[in-house]
């Protein structure tokens, strides 16, 4: 779960330590890096190395990936609203359990609900929307964020958390499927002439392997372009 | 109270337990029969699907009634099993029976004239369930339309068994092979048959083998078991000529 979060222990304890009942507009500038920072310099896949696993399994196309983000937002943002109004409540040492109810429990309502009014989607999701309960950025963000912060704080982290890794995973699939099918959500983009003139679609890239090493190049840009992310040792 | 001591976290988890499976135990019993619905529906269209007829899935009960004349039960020497609903066999827990004692439902089609025998399908695909409906023309050899559906398969990979494309490599497919033995259908990789309709194969998905492979085993073990009554259905027919 904690494969790096040498900047993230930093700046949240600055925000825990930080008065919460700071009087600030609804979207003032330290609510607004919460929603912004996570879509660059935190980037909680490139920089935290969290949720991988799903970035690898659900980016083979575009369509799967958009709704799994939105899935992954709405969790988010209500187990992080929902583990903040209890963080006076919970007991510490069960507190990871908790955690994973709520979430569990959030994670079953969507796939309920999804099942009854939106099918379609659910049996596209299929078994990833089940896999959201075992995404390492929800507990990551109830553990460093929502337990010490209060409810509109936590719920600005989780959207901003959220569209972070959507942002990654709807660019991976972008490459994935672009090159690996020639298509964009469905629809051929490469027309038959480049075929026809020899290229051929890229079958390596709708493997998992690829994923990864596509999320690879995208920390290589990212690094090169903020050299402040680079470890000194 | 002291929110470090052991009674309060047993008070707390309590709450929190009775609260969670209370809400959840609510939304799951208050949406159950939207999503049977659903369930039913679908199973309706797709069935509709294999004989060529499109529905919109909430739509699909009155074409299901008007172009599905006939549903029966079998059990695998061929015989008709009038006491079991063939709608509502649930093939999941037929699987799971010995042989002898599943039900394996048929429907026939009417379809402007034409008959076509219907037989669900279900096998195992690379990560859990594949199942799927396959439509038989009257000689109960060559395939009129097949429809599959999966669990949990890979997107892009094993999930594309969904797609048209790759269903309609099925049509007009033998399920026997040129003497008359029953072969089924291959999903077979590396496939060079082109579009050849008698060679009991189709093209299969890179990268997706398994789930292929899935498909093959699921035609194969599921049609030998209405082979009898076929053949029941082709004698007569003989018979009267």
């Amino acid at each position: 779960m904690a494969e790096n979060n040498k900047i993230t222990k930093k700046e949240d304890l600055i925000l825990f330590l930080s008065d919460t009942d700071e009087r600030e507009g609804l979207l003032g500038k330290k609510n607004r890096k919460l929603l912004s920072d996570p879509l660059t310099d935190n980037n909680p896949i490139t920089v935290q190395v969290l949720g991988i696993c799903s970035a690898l399994a659900i980016t083979v196309k575009l369509e799967p990936a958009i709704v799994m983000s939105l899935a992954v937002m709405a969790v988010m943002a209500f187990s992080n609203m929902i583990i903040s109004l209890l963080r006076n409540l919970i007991p510490s040492r069960i507190r990871i359990i908790v955690q994973l109810v709520v979430v569990a429990a959030l994670v079953i309502l969507v796939d309920q609900i999804l099942k009854a009014y939106a099918y379609d989607v659910s049996k596209q999701l299929s078994v990833f929307v089940g896999l959201i309960i075992t995404n390492c950025i929800v507990m990551g963000r109830l553990e460093a964020f929502a337990l010490g912060n209060g409810v509109y704080k936590s719920f600005l982290d989780g959207i901003g958390n959220a569209a972070g890794y959507a942002f990654i995973l709807i660019l991976v699939a972008f490459f994935r499927e672009f090159l690996g099918f020639g298509k964009l959500l469905g629809y051929q983009i490469i027309p038959q002439s480049w075929y026809d003139a020899g290229y051929s679609n890229n079958g390596l890239m709708l493997l998992s392997p690829m994923a990864l090493i596509t999320v690879g190049l995208i920390i290589w840009v990212q690094r090169s372009r903020s050299r402040s992310l680079i470890e000194q040792n | 109270m002291d929110r470090n001591s052991n009674a309060y976290t047993f008070l707390f988890v309590i709450l929190l337990i009775a609260v969670v499976a209370s809400t959840l135990a609510l939304t799951a019993t208050s949406l159950q029969p939207a999503q049977a619905e659903n369930v039913k529906n679908e199973k309706m269209q797709n069935i509709l699907g294999t004989v060529g007829i499109e529905v919109v899935r909430d739509s699909a009960q009155i074409p299901f009634e008007k172009y599905i004349v006939q549903r029966i039960a079998l059990d695998n020497k061929g015989n008709e099993r009038t006491e079991v609903n063939a709608f509502d066999v649930d093939l999941k827990k037929e699987l799971k029976k010995p042989v002898a004692e599943q039900s394996f439902p048929l429907y026939v089609a009417n379809v402007e004239g034409s008959k076509y025998y219907i037989v669900p399908l279900r096998g195992k695909g690379l990560w859990d369930a594949i199942w799927g409906y396959v439509a038989l023309k009257d000689d109960v050899n060559t395939i009129k339309g097949a429809v599959f559906d999966h669990k949990g398969e890979t997107p892009g990979l094993g999930a594309e068994i969904t797609q048209m494309w790759f269903k309609k490599a099925f049509d007009d497919e033998k399920i026997l092979d040129s003497s008359g033995e029953f072969v089924g259908v291959s999903v077979a990789k590396g496939y060079q048959g082109g579009d050849n309709k008698d060679d009991n194969a189709v093209d299969a998905i890179s990268g997706a083998t398994i789930t292929g492979d899935g498909v093959t085993d699921m035609i194969s073990e599921r049609l030998v078991n209405y082979l009898p009554y076929f053949k029941n259905k082709t004698n007569v027919k003989v018979a009267s000529n």
